[in-house]
């Protein structure tokens, strides 16, 4: 039973007995276990973001109607190993007038940023990093050294083109960042606490029930926070080429690439752990093997990694402008209103017996839904009315 | 475990160097930078005294977050002066915007 | 000296050089990447002395806004790459010592403060520390009103701000 409610700990002590029997010390042991967790997690990660490569190009293959790579093993699945090979015998170009030291930091801070998430994201009840009680706020903290990483990669590369994406993609992730903290308070609210585990375990009825918008505000400025399209100002290719990875060549673009890939990953995950149950699913047994739990946390960050990929590759590119008033005038307004209604109901509520109290949450969702879309239509009727009647005044 | 004195002695060192910076500094916003160390010398003090005298109230840390907002506050206004007075005198070094002293 | 005694030193030292590397470096950008350093050296203290929630937020205001902010800043206040002429005022000399007075003082008024703990006091038993700072931050009782008024002063700085650096046209 143990090793299947367990794995990590069974494991764990197991080793650290080990070590202990060759003579190591308790203290040292521990740590040592802990340090070969945190190295075969993060291995596993890239592991698996190599196979994301595969994943991401197939996927847009047929979004686009093609096959996509087809040529390595069977279905391609081998072409991600090729593709890193290249990527590593590539010359490492740093571009004159480069500042080294920041050039070469920016990429594996940016790696780094979306590494560090993984340490509070539960796989399954027992598999995960730390339980920490701010997770949440976490979430966005580490989402700010990848900011940082945008911005030294743009000044750094000493070309325009990148400092001009760098610029787009942090003013758009600064803007983007309040919704996207909003929309992590509505979890917090509903839960009673911004621990991942403990969003989950709250999760009787998936949140995703009881607050629709919020997980749509989360999903909007998520992709935002991504940098993929219809946000993908930052590496607009008919603009300004490649954005602030333009001088980059070999593996540190590569590490931004694999840093982008995993980002969307984890943010799928997020998605399906803070919204829609996490390690829980409709049959039993989610919370009490590890191994299934984990199963539905892939298989729900996939999902939304899919969700994600179509977005981006169905949207068109929007105007920089245009994407800096949606947050402000619209998506940070209407989240501050999606929070304070879920608040105020969540806690009028509360006492209510639970399927009622559901229902009053989803019902002010639609509420909130509707009002949203009947303003926004006065407000298109009316400019589109001041817009025609300056056209009929000019002719 | 470590004494309260060393935060005290660490806080008062990063003070007094935000203190050299306003001073020495040529450039307006890198003085707002040494501001920025000054302050956040105070606010390590204030955690280290909740944690060290006082843990079950949390005067410490809420004094700490007013800090810190006071802190985005001044920021955001500083830099906003600091651009509109390039934007006027070309020029952000402090020595240089001397018109008052006409 | 326990591993959290050296722990701590070496995060002290790391986060006095790039302070002083902040008040004393040529160009501002790098100034500004120092600033983040000793900024999180702080957030390291501070989830040192179990504030974890101010750690967090100490990252997420300082470098993911303020940082970033006074790099925009610096970009749009320079008119060609590299500072020209020197980062430190002619008497910066008077200001060392200044700085250094200050410091001495401070450090004069620490060695004769008698009775400072050694040790940290126990954590109350049975509550959640960040539990009690939300309630501590929105009861009538403690400090709802100083939470308000901070709150007014950002709304205030906000707009001050935007109509301080709009371009009139």
């Amino acid at each position: 039973m143990s090793v299947w409610s367990d794995p990590i700990a069974f494991i764990g002590s197991w080793l650290e007995n080990l070590l202990v029997g060759w003579g190591l010390s308790q203290d040292l042991a521990q740590a040592l276990v802990a340090a070969l967790g945190v190295v075969v997690l993060i291995t596993a990660l890239m592991v698996f973001d190599i196979f994301l490569v595969w994943i991401e190009r197939k996927v847009v293959a047929r979004f686009q109607d093609r096959l996509g790579p087809n040529r390595v093993g069977p279905f391609g699945i081998f072409q991600p190993f090729a593709d890193v090979l290249k990527l590593i015998t590539k010359e490492d170009i740093t571009p004159w007038g480069a500042e080294k030291f920041l050039y070469n930091l920016a990429p594996i801070l940016s790696l780094l940023s979306v590494l560090l998430l993984w340490a509070v994201v539960p796989l399954a009840p027992t598999i995960l990093g730390v339980d920490l009680n701010v997770a949440l706020v976490y979430l966005v903290a580490a989402g700010a050294l990848g900011t940082l990483s945008v911005i030294m990669a743009g000044w750094a590369s000493n070309n325009k083109y990148a400092l001009l994406g760098a610029f787009r993609q942090v003013a758009a992730m600064i803007a983007y960042e309040i919704p996207m903290v909003v929309a992590l308070l509505i979890p917090t609210v509903l839960a009673g606490t911004m621990g991942m585990k403990g969003v989950v375990e709250a999760q009787r009825v998936w949140f995703v029930v009881l607050s629709p918008l919020g997980m749509l505000v989360f999903l909007i400025s998520a992709v935002a926070e991504l940098g993929r399209s219809p946000f993908d100002l930052n590496e607009a290719e008919s603009e300004i080429v490649a954005g602030f990875h333009i001088e980059y060549s070999g593996m540190k673009f590569g590490l931004f690439y694999a840093g982008e890939l995993l980002h969307a990953f984890t943010f799928g995950a997020l998605i399906g752990i803070l919204f829609f149950g996490g390690w829980n699913w409709p049959l039993p047994f989610g919370d009490r093997y590890a191994l299934i739990g984990l199963v539905n946390v892939v298989v729900k960050g996939m999902f939304f990694y899919w969700v994600i990929m179509w977005i981006r590759y169905t949207m068109m590119r929007i105007r920089i402008d245009h994407m800096l008033y949606f947050s402000w005038k619209f998506l940070t307004p209407f989240s501050l209103a999606v929070l304070m209604v879920t608040a105020l109901v969540h806690n009028l509520m509360r006492q209510a017996p639970y399927p009622l109290y559901v229902l009053s949450l989803f019902l002010a969702n639609v509420l909130i839904a509707w009002v949203t879309i009947e303003i926004l239509r006065r407000y298109s009727h009316q400019e589109r009315m001041r817009l025609e009647g300056a056209a009929v005044q000019r002719n | 475990m470590i004494p309260l004195s060393w935060y005290l002695f660490l806080s008062a060192a990063l003070f007094s160097v935000g203190v050299f910076g306003v001073l020495a500094r040529r450039n307006a916003v890198a003085i707002l930078l040494a501001i920025e160390l000054m302050l956040n010398a105070v606010n390590i003090n204030l955690v280290a005294f909740w944690r060290y005298l006082t843990p079950a109230q949390m005067a410490g840390q809420v004094f700490a977050i007013i800090v810190l907002a006071v802190a985005a506050a001044e920021v955001a206004v500083g830099l906003a002066l600091v651009i509109s007075v390039y934007r006027r005198r070309q020029t952000v070094v402090a020595d240089e915007l001397d018109l008052l002293k006409w | 000296m326990t591993l959290a005694q050296i722990f701590f030193l070496l995060v002290a030292l790391v986060m006095l050089f790039s302070a002083l590397k902040v008040v004393t470096v040529r160009n501002l950008i790098h100034a500004a990447l120092w600033l983040v350093v000793t900024l999180f050296g702080v957030a390291v203290l501070f989830a040192m002395l179990d504030a974890g929630f101010l750690a967090v937020v100490q990252v997420m205001v300082y470098i993911g806004a303020i940082a970033i902010l006074f790099i925009f800043a610096v970009m749009l206040t320079r008119r060609d790459a590299s500072e020209k002429g020197a980062p430190l005022n002619p008497n910066w000399p008077v200001s060392a010592i200044i700085a250094l007075v200050t410091f001495g003082g401070l450090a004069w008024l620490l060695r004769a403060w008698q009775g400072l703990p050694e040790s940290a006091a126990a954590l109350p038993a049975n509550t959640d520390t960040l539990r009690a700072l939300g309630e501590a931050l929105v009861s009538p009782q403690a400090f709802a009103l100083p939470f308000e008024v901070a709150s007014v002063l950002l709304v205030a700085a906000l707009v001050g701000a935007v109509y301080v650096a709009y371009g009139r046209k």
